[in-house]
């Protein structure tokens, strides 16, 4: 057999090349570039190695606005979201008329393109010079006054980012959830029934446990994806989130490399990878309880 | 507890929308299940076994017709207040949950007074898993277990509440073929010590005929016969019962009765029939009724013989049979074969035991009873099997190797002396 590891190699090859040229190698040059200080990449030129790109960027008040950001944002939504999607999917579980009607209306916003997202979102929340927004005319109607979501106080906007994070990611929630509950198999319901085990019951010491593994998972996605966010961001509040005070990680990283105040490959590769840190710590600790709970 | 149904009917729409329309599952079933027995539900797939099951327990409620537990009227009754206990084909056991757990379950979902204290909890759990002998086991996870220890655990969880009646459903059909044979001899034992009337469905008549008392024979969602086994057996009420029960099936034969005597083809009458007029008959023949006979009158041609252990199965043809392809297969003697035998041709004569031959129209398919079994058939069938003689088997009680003696021991120096020769 050990003859033939070459051909296995070989075949192996392409996959292994294109993987090393643009998976391996951008993130080893990251992480050289996060150690290099005062990288020019138009010169490619350093003037030495150390951790001051690590200090700058910890002491930014911009990444630390984005930091708070994005802690805010993970630490609302998933638990939210998956709350949220886990309800929607027991009822939908439950009903049988029309089922199939709800399951398409709650998988829509999946298939929806962005920009008629932004569009919806905009009518639901921005003042114009005609009108507050439709969630202003609510908030008028019982007797409140306009708050401004888009350039208004800070927590109205985070309530927006949150609000459009939790609505973008349920339908996917929601579907993978009505699909492994469907998956439970309806013996396990029968003889609950007959052992007259009380709904609850039933609920957590059977349908829960036999959906935790893809519990586990929409967690462990979800908060991955919530600490990636930034497009959300930008489609709510635009391209100078810093302004805004709603930037995110990921915006801070693009806004170094890119942005106006751009230029900055070093430590944009430092934040870059602090999020990374954070998210391989915060995924550890989730498989930890994972393999915890379901021993 | 007796079990009573009365016109128990349960009718599905039909699955197909535009046919419309009802399927029934179960038609208007009528009948007891006497106190402290073990039953059978028996048919073929689709025959509404389960559904009956099923509206016994509670999980399906019936269209018309009623159910009572002794006096009770649980018609209306919601399963967990029937007091049954259900073991799933597939045991349904919660995999995440070990046995113990699982078999604590159903105990745990009591309340008030009904609930015992935790102590009498475990108590009862053990005592449920030692009925079942699976006590060792009882912190391992279902996946842990071997298919016949998950239907232990399965039957346990059912029996840990006490029911007044037990309901199985298929509990042999995902097990192998020796465990079934172990495992239902178990679901027998269980069943004498608690005494608990039990129903069981199953589609295996074997399994039926072994350990109920009682079987249900099913088709179509109409109850067909019911009875002792052995009494259904040789008394089936139509040609269905007659061809379910049984392997080898019976035989099929088309026949006509003239002058109380049965003929198939031919002239010369194969059977007396006293009792029955003039008509054309079904007959449908045990593989254990034909009996191999110079002065039988079944003729056939002898296509194999097959040899299984203790069984010599004779398969021939005729063209008044009904089974496929005109083919009979009879069950027989191995020394009798030689005196059906024509010599010189594959013609073998059968002679009929009246008491395995049965009669039904041909249209209806209800059974035609025939007279008394006539004395010299009886006379005759003993020194047959008298003259059976098995060899015993004497193997080496160490190495457990066999030991050949008598006539074998000199057929081997014969053997041994033509090598050497």
């Amino acid at each position: 057999m050990k003859d033939n590891n070459w051909k296995a190699w070989l075949y192996l090859l392409p996959a292994l090349a294109f993987l090393g040229l643009f998976m391996v190698y951008p993130l080893v040059d990251v992480l050289v570039y996060s150690f290099e200080e005062g990288y020019n990449s138009a010169s490619q030129t350093y003037f030495g190695t150390g951790l001051y790109n690590y200090s700058y960027v910890l002491h930014d008040p911009y990444f630390l606005q984005a930091l708070k950001n994005t802690f805010i944002l993970v630490i609302i939504t998933v638990p939210l979201s998956t709350g949220l999607a886990l309800l929607i999917s027991l009822a939908l579980n439950a009903i049988k008329p029309l089922k199939q009607l709800f399951q398409t209306i709650y998988f829509l916003p999946y298939v929806t393109n962005t920009l008629a997202v932004g569009l919806v979102f905009m009518i639901l929340f921005k003042p114009t010079p005609y009108s507050d927004g439709l969630v202003n005319a609510l908030i008028h109607v019982f007797g409140g006054n306009t708050v401004d979501f888009i350039d208004g106080p800070y927590w109205a906007k985070m309530f927006v980012l949150c609000f459009y994070t939790v609505w973008i990611v349920l339908p996917f929630k929601i579907l993978i959830l009505t699909s492994s509950l469907a998956s439970v198999n309806e013996d396990y319901y029968k003889a609950a029934r007959v052992d007259a085990t009380p709904k609850w019951r039933i609920f957590t010491r059977i349908t829960l446990p036999m959906i935790a593994p893809m519990i586990f998972y929409l967690v462990i996605t979800g908060f991955i994806g919530a600490f990636k966010a930034y497009a959300d961001a930008v489609a709510l509040f635009g391209t100078d989130l810093n302004a805004a005070g709603m930037n995110t990680i990921v915006g801070y990283v693009y806004d170094m490399l890119y942005g106006d105040s751009g230029g900055y490959p070093s430590y944009a590769a430092a934040a870059a990878l602090i999020l990374f840190a954070i998210v391989l710590t915060i995924t550890v600790i989730n498989l930890m309880i994972r393999r915890k709970l379901t021993r | 507890m007796k079990i009573v149904l009365r016109n128990l009917t349960k009718r599905f729409p039909n699955r197909n929308k535009k046919e419309g329309g009802f399927v029934t599952a179960v038609n208007n079933f009528d009948f007891e299940i006497p106190d402290g027995k073990l039953v059978g539900l028996l048919g073929p797939s689709g025959c509404g076994k389960s559904t009956a099951l099923n509206l016994i327990s509670g999980l399906e409620k019936p269209t018309e017709g009623k159910i009572f537990f002794g006096e009770d009227d649980v018609t209306g009754l919601p399963p967990e207040k029937r007091g049954v206990g259900l073991v799933f084909q597939n045991y349904a056991l919660y995999p995440h949950l070990t046995v113990r757990q699982n078999i604590l379950f159903p105990l745990q979902n009591l309340r008030g007074t009904e609930r015992p204290s935790k102590e009498k909890m475990e108590e009862l759990a053990l005592e449920a898993a030692r009925m079942v002998q699976i006590e060792a086991y009882m912190e391992r996870r279902p996946s842990e277990l071997s298919g016949g220890q998950q239907q232990r655990v399965a039957i346990a969880r059912a029996l840990v509440k006490r029911p007044r009646v037990l309901l199985l459903d298929e509990p042999l059909s995902n097990l192998d073929a020796r465990l079934r044979l172990q495992t239902r001899e178990e679901i027998r034992r269980i069943q004498r010590e608690t005494g608990i009337t039990t129903i069981f469905v199953t589609h295996d008549q074997e399994e039926a005929m072994s350990i109920c008392d009682l079987i249900v024979v099913m088709k179509d969602g109409m109850e067909q016969q019911i009875g002792a086994p052995q009494e259904v057996y040789d008394r089936p009420v139509n040609l269905f019962v007659a061809k379910f029960l049984g392997t080898p099936a019976v035989s099929v034969f088309e026949g006509e009765v003239r002058e109380e005597k049965l003929y198939i083809g031919g002239n010369i009458p194969v059977l007396d029939v006293p009792g029955v007029a003039d008509r054309p008959v079904t007959a449908a023949i045990r593989p254990e009724g034909f009996v191999p006979d110079t002065v039988g009158t079944l003729f056939c041609v002898l296509n194999r013989i097959e040899i299984m252990g203790r069984d010599t199965s004779v398969i021939a043809t005729n063209s008044h049979c009904l089974n496929e392809l005109n083919t009979l297969r009879a069950i027989v003697d191995t020394e009798e074969i030689d005196e059906g035998r024509m010599p010189g041709s594959n013609i073998i004569s059968f002679r009929l035991k009246p008491n395995k031959t049965h009669l039904f129209d041909p249209v209806t398919e209800e059974r035609i009873p025939f007279g008394a079994v006539p004395a010299a058939a009886k006379k005759t069938a003993v020194p047959a099997a008298a003259k059976k003689t098995t060899a015993p088997h004497l193997p080496d009680p160490v190495t457990e190797e066999r030991i050949p003696f008598g006539k074998e021991l000199s057929e081997k120096k014969k053997s041994v002396k033509h090598h050497e020769g």
